[in-house]
């Protein structure tokens, strides 16, 4: 035939089961099958509804904020300021709540103080060209530093009813549902979409590829970067607003640490650290996995600061286990 | 701005001395004597800390575990001392710096050796140090009274008004200093930060050099371990905690660049002293701790749109001579 092409250019890559199996996600899938299957062997509380949906409410918060994480690291940026940023929010809420205003407007003061601090984050990231985590570092410091003088050691504990019901009552009856893990189902849904399925999500994974053939590429990339930084403040002001109305309290060290919680399921989830590498599903799979192994160690009754030392383990172990493996097989194929 | 650049140690003297004036202004107590000798003193495991960062920070990396490794170290030597026979002082240090030195070679080795980026290692070694001192510790507290004379009496021995916290922290300086203005190891931790893939090609490992300086890091934060044990009198699980982000910002203040390969000792140091000097500055000013982290927040904000901009023009010399050729070319 002399008109045939003389290389076929397949849109992608023949399809392989091993690729399929040996696929981060996959590990991540088999890891929850396990974590279920200990947990249920080894405590006969575990596998009740009740619990499970109770459990949810423990990582839901953190887990939203994961998702614009997820968004950031994949495009090479970090935040470090999103648990700060749940604070100050946290302190909106609670200031709106002691000024006795009614619920909608302390969900709006929460989502607006974290759009702010984000849209903050953001002009300063873009505009003076420094790594992500300098900034955040020191807008971590400033958002704290904001929520603590002004709250000092008092605690803010008014809030309406219907505010305080939104967390602490069921969303879902029956299965019963946590309104933050609904929320958070919801928002993996949409991100899932807007990361694998549109164009802008093809630029994210452009820019975490390589900025700079990104930039001449003619991505926008300053300006996604300045969408991902709200996003993420948006996305930890709602978590703020979801942990007021949970735990009914705020004191300016609420959430403290947990940028490193949010950080850890990112990576766990896959996403790599060095940008252009990760998956929604990844990460949503990540935090099931961390979620429910930090529940069912809990159950068993180990302590918390013991059950750090074995995510720390997990994290190390579930990301240098691959890189060992792979040596070993490229030892062998050599010799 | 090229001179700005050029001094930029010079311009965070003069910041931090018109500082100390007006707060010596407002609050006269501030300005005495043994109150800025106190300031140092409080400061001087800030700077050995930041300089151990620093080392990370100038390969491209970065050791979030450093605090966490010291409350480790520190609740370690703190049961040895608690447990054991009174020991000489000398003693708890060096073996304080060896078990620090064992910790920041395990980063080291998953960070140089399997290529794991250093802030997953270093995140993970976080939660990893904090939780093995509750395991270690059966979660009590060791107390001042359960240390052991000398264990306790070391860190309070004063020379010049000074501890001798102080005096160890300026001997790290120093260490440090000739470490990497002159020697050869020294030189080549810039290489491998400011370009690896030309230190590749001029037979410098990337990886080596970062065993050798999450190394360098482990032992300095277990020297600071036992120091801040001995000072405070107790060890337990949450010693400076969240303190690994006022160390980096100590480094960021300073000058040091987090992309790698630009930093300085007198510039780390000074960033540590800028720090040192609003925490202690607060209280005798009246002013509520809770300010404390807003005011350093915004200081790093600060240093960072300044160096942002002293650091943008494109070429980076590292060679004394070629750089005045070009400040002269371009003045």
């Amino acid at each position: 035939m002399p008109d045939s092409p003389r290389y076929t250019v397949a849109d992608r890559p023949p399809f392989r089961l091993a690729d399929l199996l040996l696929r981060w996600e996959s590990i991540l899938v088999v890891l929850l099958a396990l974590v279920f299957a200990v947990n249920a062997w080894a405590t006969p509380w575990f596998l009740d509804i009740y619990n499970l949906a109770d459990a949810t409410y423990n990582f839901s918060e953190k887990a939203i904020i994961a998702l614009a994480m997820a968004l950031l690291i994949l495009t090479r940026e970090i935040d470090l300021s999103v648990a700060a940023i749940v604070a100050l929010a946290a302190l909106g809420v609670g200031a709106a709540g002691a000024l006795g205003q009614p619920t909608p407007v302390l969900v709006l003061t929460g989502l607006g103080i974290g759009l702010l601090c984000g849209l903050c984050n953001g002009v300063l990231v873009t505009r003076f060209g420094v790594h992500s985590i300098v900034i955040t570092i020191g807008t971590m410091s400033l958002y704290r530093g904001i929520a603590q003088v002004s709250l000092g050691d008092q605690a803010l504990t008014a809030f309406p009813q219907p505010f305080l019901d939104l967390q602490q009552t069921y969303f879902l009856a029956d299965p019963p549902t946590p309104l933050s893990f609904v929320l958070f189902l919801a928002l993996a849904v949409v991100f899932g979409i807007v990361l694998h399925l549109t164009a802008t999500g093809r630029r994210l994974f452009a820019i975490g590829a390589n900025p700079v053939a990104a930039r001449f590429s003619g991505i926008r990339v300053d300006r996604i970067r300045f969408l991902l930084f709200t996003v993420s403040g948006l996305m930890a002001g709602l978590a703020g607003v979801l942990l007021t109305a949970r735990i009914g309290v705020v004191r300016p060290n609420i959430a403290l640490g947990w940028e490193l919680d949010v950080v850890t399921m990112v990576i766990l989830g896959g996403v790599a650290i060095s940008g252009g590498i990760g998956s929604i599903p990844g990460v949503v799979l990540a935090v099931l996995v961390l979620g429910f192994a930090t529940f069912g160690l809990t159950l068993l009754n180990v302590p918390g600061i013991v059950i750090n030392v074995l995510l720390g383990c997990l994290l190390i172990g579930s990301i240098a286990l691959p890189i060992l493996i792979r040596r070993a097989m490229r030892r062998r194929r050599s010799t | 701005m090229s001179w700005l650049a050029a001094h930029r140690e010079v311009v965070l003297a003069l910041v931090i001395a018109l500082m100390v004036a007006a707060i010596g202004a407002y609050a006269p107590a501030f300005v005495e004597g043994t109150s800025l000798l106190g300031v140092l003193d409080d400061t001087a495991l800030l700077f050995m800390l930041a300089l151990g960062q620093m080392v990370v920070i100038l390969t491209r990396g970065i050791d979030l575990s450093m605090a966490a490794n010291l409350a480790l170290t520190g609740m370690l030597v703190a049961l040895v001392g608690q447990h054991g026979p009174d020991l000489p002082a000398l003693a708890y240090i060096v073996l304080a710096i060896l078990i620090g030195l064992g910790f920041g070679l395990g980063n080291g080795v998953l960070i140089g050796g399997l290529g794991i980026p250093p802030i997953v290692v270093t995140l993970g070694t976080l939660s990893i140090f904090r939780g093995m001192i509750v395991v270690i510790g059966g979660g009590d507290q060791v107390n001042a009274s359960e240390m052991g004379r000398t264990f306790q009496a070391f860190p309070h021995k004063a020379l010049l008004g000074l501890s001798s916290v102080f005096w160890i922290a300026l001997a790290v300086a120093i260490l440090m200093q000739l470490f990497l203005s002159r020697t050869r190891t020294g030189r080549g931790i810039y290489a491998v930060g400011g370009n690896p893939t030309a230190a590749r090609y001029c037979g410098l490992v990337l990886e080596r050099y970062q065993v050798l300086v999450y190394a360098i890091a482990g032992g300095i934060a277990g020297l600071s371990g036992y120091l801040w044990v001995a000072r405070y009198g107790v060890a337990y699980s949450e010693i400076a905690s969240g303190f690994e982000l006022t160390i980096i910002a100590s480094c960021v203040i300073g000058g040091v660049s987090i992309g790698g390969g630009v930093g300085t000792v007198p510039g780390t140091l000074l960033g540590a002293l800028f720090i040192g000097v609003i925490v202690n500055a607060l209280p005798t000013m009246q002013v509520s701790p809770f300010w404390q982290m807003a005011i350093s927040g915004a200081a790093i904000l600060a240093a960072v749109i300044i160096n942002a901009r002293a650091e943008a023009h494109p070429d980076k010399l590292i060679l004394p001579e070629a750089r005045r050729a070009a400040a002269g070319a371009r003045g």
